[in-house]
């Protein structure tokens, strides 16, 4: 679900033993797409939780072929297309309609968005949770996300939650996920509090693939994040209690919403922040210029 | 202007395109569910489909209503949802005069089914205290979900087999005079939680067959539970429910139960099924729809089955199953079988399934594909009960289907409690305690019921509101039947905590029909597993006297085929179960054809 653009290590030019550690190591840049393909797999060849493979193909192919068309022609050369893979093929999953339509134009949606909206050369939405929430909201009737969980088994569950953890930890990203898993289940607890149900109906969702893509592959992309360590926490936080907030609102795709509200805003402010940053130490530094230099 | 600007401009307006391009389909989806919403007079209806629906239960003599089961109280918080079925009807000819009666079952303890005895008047009159097949749902025995008719021991009478949650029960059929209950003689077990049964031959010896497939473990007494982990495990993988039974007529009026001897061997949440011989071998298989899971399709090589639902193509994507219906849709000889699955627009989309055989498959192994969205009968809300039949006799099979889960309250939606659990891990979604109350809430309710009529090329149009199917109660069984011998298809339909609907049907006089009632000799006497093939007009359709099909429910034994406006019949065959095949050289048109096997 990243949107970032990924550049290839180029191995051509390193030793033999170098460019072994490189492909294996756990900090290249092919982990997420490999990651997401591996759960891709292992939840359809176990469990079937794919609608169909022609319409994961085509959510990543139209995706891909995105990518290719609008980098070309916004920048003239042809762009790596691995975020548009991981793109393609999170709406490959996460997507359920019977039509092969919003598969297509859920992945169009998610590339485009990428190129159109964008503020200080950086996109602000993962482009992923764009495409989905946008199709989710304006075509209801069609789609919907994945409902299911790892067949009956709790082994599944636990294999992609330590995959997950360690990969994530790899990419120095665990502390996001921490945080949104436990302010999760905290406001779960609250939930089940002010809405009378069961404690565990409440937490019963983030034991579904759904949050596990969500967590690893939506609030962890590093081009919609925000920079700081503390500002990860406190988005992933705000998106746990916005979630709420639409969860005590009966929404069903209360997570996917809550990071499409929270995400952008999160970057605006970082933007903002940043600009009033950059300002004051222009202004600072205009200060001690010595006099007729101009910066 | 630069060469970025304008780019940046054709970008822009290439995403605004993309965002509106949604609306316009949902536009165009409106229009178009707006037009088939219209409510015609009978003329119109008449004129443009060639058939019309009046609801006429009243009138009949019908004035039914369902009582739901109430289970422990354990189960209070969800008792909506787990007591949701229930309401069944099956049609039989149970005095055997020609006219087709109905059996419906009732649910709360206590309760009472109706035997309808068809007074050939247009009104029924409920006989089944009398024929001592009323009082069955008794405390301590469970209560009825359904029935199929067989007659098991050849007799010339249709037997009961009554489908329960609780104690199941064979009840022999004593010449149309009364019922005996012979449960224990025919060894039955104790205690079976099924949704549905069929009679078949599956090994061919004349003597009909049962199968059962169960719902909730048969180990648990849903009024008095020892605990609350009785829900499935899985909202889509559950395999801890119900075993499945192939009573295996042993001529005696004995059953000797054969399920895993013969390859049966399933906890799938079983909800439907049908036996239909889908490959042309003489030998019904067995197709099963499990809510919470795959179907499976057992392939019968007359004497052992063998589970090839994965294979065939329409065992992998798990979903909710509820229907099991067969019908010769394209007049092509082959039988496509249509599964019905929820679907709520913005919660859950499974559709329902609609599986064609694939061209060009000959032999033991068969693969089919899903063209349920191709053909339009993808969308049907949270389905349950359907039935292929002529129902304007223009010679292609139509599909009338029911559905509604829970109409409570309809300003509130259990949907989103539902779907927070139903998406858990299985010692969540396991537990009833888990589930939060629906405290008076709906679920998928008030839905609007689909007549889908084949136009013959390959689509089918919804016309329920146009022919006058308007009710939105929540439908379950849904049986067809020529119910007053005019040579038409009428509709019941049985509905949780609702009416019987009886819609009468009146079909242009300008379309003609063929009707077989078959009587087995060599094969069992209800002629059960018969196909009948009938070739007009350079075409030709395959029918099959079912022991059970839909949604706990069972059609007219006699087959009805529509044939259009100026049929000129080539020939009609009839397969018999015993291997014979017969020829008819002079059916008579829009006539009920007696046929008696020949020796």
């Amino acid at each position: 679900m990243s949107g970032q653009i990924i550049v290839i290590p180029d191995v051509s030019k390193a030793s033999p033993t170098t460019n072994w550690r490189r492909w294996f190591s756990l900090e290249n840049r092919f982990v997420p797409p490999i990651f997401i393909t591996l759960i891709l797999l292992i939840g359809h060849l176990s469990f079937g939780i794919l609608e169909s493979y022609t319409k994961t193909l085509l959510a990543i192919g139209t995706g891909i072929a995105t990518e290719l068309i609008l980098g070309r022609i916004t920048t003239g050369k042809w762009v790596n297309v691995a975020s548009a893979y991981i793109s393609g093929i999170s709406v490959g999953i996460l997507l359920r309609s019977p039509a092969f339509w919003p598969y297509a134009l859920c992945a169009v949606i998610a590339i485009t968005s990428k190129y159109v909206v964008r503020l200080k050369n950086r996109h602000i939405w993962n482009p992923s949770n764009f495409g989905i929430c946008v199709i989710l909201f304006l075509a209801a009737d069609a789609v919907t996300t994945l409902s299911i969980q790892w067949g009956n088994s709790v082994w599944a569950m636990l294999v992609i939650w330590s995959l997950g953890s360690v990969i994530i930890w790899r990419l120095k990203r665990f502390h996001i996920c921490a945080v949104y898993v436990v302010s999760f289940v905290l406001f779960a607890v609250l939930r089940a509090w002010i809405v009378g149900d069961p404690v565990v109906s409440e937490i019963s969702p983030i034991t579904g693939p759904e949050y596990q893509l969500f967590i690893f592959f939506m609030i962890t992309d590093p081009k919609t994040t925000v920079r700081s360590r503390n500002g990860q926490m406190l988005v992933a936080f705000s998106v746990a209690a916005v979630e709420m907030i639409l969860r005590l609102h009966s929404s069903i795709y209360a997570p996917l919403y809550a990071l499409f509200l929270v995400g952008p805003i999160a970057l605006l402010i970082e933007t903002w922040l940043n600009s009033r940053k950059e300002l004051k130490s222009k202004d600072e530094a205009h200060v001690f210029l010595p006099a007729g230099v101009t910066q | 202007m630069k060469r970025s600007d304008v780019t940046r401009i054709a970008l822009g307006v290439f995403f605004v395109g993309l965002l509106a391009t949604p609306l316009v389909i949902k536009r165009v989806t409106v229009r178009r569910a707006k037009a088939s919403a219209v409510v015609l007079d009978a003329g119109d209806a008449l004129s443009r489909y060639g058939f019309y629906f009046t609801e006429v239960s009243h009138a009949a003599g019908i004035d039914f209503i369902h009582h739901a089961p109430v289970l422990d109280a354990r189960l209070n918080p969800i008792m909506p949802e787990v007591a949701s079925m229930g309401a069944s009807v099956s049609v039989v000819d149970f005095d055997h005069d020609g006219w087709p009666d109905l059996y419906v079952t009732d649910s709360a303890t206590g309760s009472k089914n109706k035997l309808y005895r068809n007074m050939h008047d247009g009104t029924f009159k409920d006989v089944a205290e009398q024929m001592g097949i009323a009082d069955v749902n008794q405390d301590g025995t469970g209560v009825s979900m359904g029935s199929v008719w067989g007659d098991y021991d050849n007799d010339g009478y249709e037997d009961l087999y009554l489908i329960k949650w609780g104690r199941p029960e064979l009840f022999h059929n004593d010449h149309g005079k009364g019922f005996t209950r012979v449960s224990e003689q025919a060894a039955l077990p104790p205690w079976i939680n099924a949704n549905t049964a069929v009679w078949f031959d599956y090994d061919g010896d004349g003597l009909l067959d049962l199968f059962v497939g169960g719902y909730y473990a048969e180990d648990i007494d849903l009024w008095h539970l020892k605990t609350t982990r009785i829900m499935p495990e899985s909202f889509e993988y559950a395999k801890n429910g119900g075993r499945k039974y192939l009573f295996h007529n042993l001529g005696n009026g004995r059953f000797e139960e054969v399920s895993k001897k013969v390859g049966i061997d399933s906890r799938r949440w079983a909800l439907a099924s049908e036996a239909v011989d889908l490959r042309g071998t003489g030998h019904p298989d067995l197709v099963v729809a499990n809510d919470y899971g795959v179907s499976e399709l057992y392939l019968n090589d007359g004497k052992q089955f063998r589970e090839s639902g994965a294979d065939a193509g329409v065992g992998f994507a798990p979903k909710s199953g509820m229907n099991v219906s067969a019908g010769d849709i394209f007049n092509q000889g082959k039988y496509a079988v249509y599964i019905s699955n929820i679907s709520e627009d913005g919660v859950l989309i499974q559709g329902n399934n609609l599986w064609v055989p694939k061209d060009g498959q000959v032999g033991k192994q068969v693969k089919y594909e899903n063209l349920a969205r191709d053909l339009g009968v993808e969308l049907g809300g949270w389905s349950f009960g359907a039935q292929f039949g002529d129902l304007n006799n223009d010679g292609t099979l139509d599909l009338y289907l029911t559905n509604g889960y829970v109409s409570a309250d309809r300003s509130r939606s259990y949907w989103y409690d539902f779907a927070k659990v139903a998406g858990g891990n299985s010692s969540i979604i396991g537990d009833a305690d888990h589930w939060p109350a629906i405290d008076g809430r709906s679920h998928s309710g008030y839905q609007q019921k689909r007549v889908w009529i084949n136009d013959g090329a390959g689509k089918f149009v919804d016309v329920a509101h146009g022919v006058g199917v308007t009710d939105t109660c929540d439908g379950r069984s849904v049986a067809m039947a020529d119910l007053f011998n005019r040579g038409v298809l009428d509709v019941i339909v049985a509905n949780q905590r609702g009416p019987l609907l009886l819609y009468k049907n009146t079909v242009t006089p300008k379309n003609h029909w063929i009707e077989f009632a078959l009587e087995g000799t060599r094969s069992n006497r209800s002629a059960i597993g018969a196909q009948i093939i009938v070739r007009w007009n350079g075409q030709e359709q395959v029918q099959q006297v079912a022991g059970g099909s839909g949604f706990a429910s069972e059609n007219d034994r006699r087959v009805h085929f529509g044939l259009g406006s100026e049929p000129h019949i080539e020939g009609v065959t009839i397969k018999w179960p015993s291997g014979k095949i017969q020829t008819l050289s002079a059916p008579t048109l829009d006539k009920i054809n007696d046929v008696t096997e020949p020796q």
